[in-house]
């Protein structure tokens, strides 16, 4: 995290810059790699994210499917990405609060919520996903006291407990194969009859003698104390609802695009998703989209790494106009 | 590895856990590991100790066996998400959160405690 400072280097370096090439929002993969093709190509960037740059590679605990590198952690991968950004000259600003945008112009404004306004000649739009939640009572509050988005990270706190995994998707069937290593029972609770992940990955979930199903059926409400104490289980078709005492669940449900602050801005599809032609165009002239944020069927680094290089290059073309 | 790798000041044993507790008044520990949900946490007191020159961020690696203080305080109870986070104001334990906080989450309690 020696990047923090060098990020507070550049931006106080340029405190003064108020105009860009290209505006970049979101300071994942794919705004990174977008940041690092426009710098090293001399165009001004500024890469505003409303969190911490990395996205959800900050969230992998090891990445093994980036071609080039066996085997890395998420935190190296993104901390690496930053850098590269920020030494070809690009301009990180994170915590940034977008309070408008005006994208319909020649000149696409950003203002921020602390009042910073900054101007480009395009803007690449890459704010990337986040889990899905379930949305039910006690969620929120039983996060971190027995609901838990991250098995790799939390798993070891269930050490021959009974938990519930929840989905019925990959991410679902291979963690809860996963947290069979620590928990005694897993029970997995899924809304249909059937799963939406690979055939090996059920089969290897189905094999496991820790393993249960809950099928078509769904979390109405989480109980508890202290910790979480039990989950209210609703079966979808005849509206039983059941309480099961546990210990921990997992959620692995899906993901949902950061599109809120862009909404109304350019085009988004029913999902939320931002709409792009071929070469990442949105529905305005010099806006791009980049990565899981944008109507794709794949979310991978891989994909959202060469969204960015495609939106960087079409951006440049803008530019350059 | 005793310490955590981060930008963040580190605790490294319940004596230096006191000490820093006996000589500050304002203090954030996050008591973690090198994990997906702990990163951001780190990420976000790295940014706000520039801000919020009159608190004390450190961190403490949450596998250490002298991490049994943060582990074992009764605000700690039910906590089964990484990182633990505490604030103390005056050497008491004001606040404690479990689990991956955002920077607005973390500036809030700042904003309220301190
Ligand atoms: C737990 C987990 C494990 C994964 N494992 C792998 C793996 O092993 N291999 C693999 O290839 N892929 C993996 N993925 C998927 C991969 O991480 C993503 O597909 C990829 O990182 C997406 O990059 P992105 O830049 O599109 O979006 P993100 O990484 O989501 O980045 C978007 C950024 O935009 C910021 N942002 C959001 N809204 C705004 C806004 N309004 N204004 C400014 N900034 C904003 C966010 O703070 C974030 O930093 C995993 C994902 C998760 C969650």
């Amino acid at each position: 995290m020696n990047l923090i400072a060098s990020s507070a280097f550049f931006n106080e370096k340029h405190e003064a810059m108020k105009e860009f090439d290209v505006i970049i929002l979101g300071a994942g993969a794919a705004g990174l790699t977008a940041g690092i093709y426009l710098a090293r190509a001399k165009a001004s960037v500024l890469i505003l994210d409303h969190g911490m740059p990395g996205g959800q590679i900050n969230l992998t605990h090891l990445v093994e499917n980036y071609p080039g590198i066996e085997s890395i952690s998420g935190y190296m991968l993104a901390s690496t990405m930053k850098k590269q950004a920020q030494k070809f000259g690009c301009i990180i600003k994170s915590n940034a609060k977008i309070k408008t945008l005006d994208f319909a112009g020649e000149t696409k404004i950003v203002v921020l919520e602390n009042g910073d306004e900054f101007n480009a000649k395009a803007v690449i739009l890459s704010p990337g996903g986040r889990s899905r939640a379930l949305n039910v009572p006690g969620e929120k509050e039983f996060t971190g006291r027995g609901i838990s988005y991250c098995a790799t990270c939390d798993g070891d706190f269930f050490q021959d407990r009974e938990i519930i995994v929840v989905g019925g998707g990959n991410s679902a069937l291979e963690e809860a194969v996963e947290l069979t290593k620590y928990a005694s029972k897993v029970t997995i609770v899924h809304q249909f009859d059937h799963f939406q992940a690979f055939q090996h990955a059920v089969d290897r979930a189905k094999e496991n003698p820790k393993i249960n199903f809950v099928m078509e059926s769904t979390i109405v409400e989480f109980v508890g104390e202290d910790s979480l104490r039990a989950a209210k289980i609703k079966h979808i078709t005849s509206g039983i609802i059941t309480e099961m005492p546990i210990d921990g669940t997992f959620i692995f449900i899906g993901y949902v695009p950061n599109t809120e602050a862009i909404k109304g801005v350019v085009a988004l599809n029913e999902w939320g998703e931002i709409i792009t032609t071929k070469k990442l165009e949105t529905n305005l002239k010099n806006v791009f989209a980049a990565g899981d944020a944008r109507d794709t069927d794949t979310r991978q680094i891989t994909t959202a790494v060469a969204d960015g290089t495609r939106a960087a290059l079409a951006a440049m073309q803008a530019v350059l106009q | 590895m005793s310490t955590l790798m981060t930008n963040l000041k580190h605790i490294a044993s319940e004596a230096e856990y006191n000490k820093v507790l006996q000589e500050n008044e304002n203090v954030m520990i996050i008591c973690g590991r090198m994990g997906p949900m702990c990163v951001p946490v780190y990420d976000a007191a790295e940014e706000l100790e520039i801000q919020y020159k009159h608190i004390q961020f450190y961190d403490m690696l949450f596998d250490l066996p002298d991490s049994k203080v943060i582990r074992g305080l009764p605000e700690c109870r039910g906590f089964m998400g990484l990182p633990f986070t505490v604030y103390y104001k005056n050497a008491k334990v004001v606040k404690a959160t479990s689990s991956i906080q955002t920077s607005e989450q973390i500036q809030e309690i700042l904003n309220a405690h301190f």
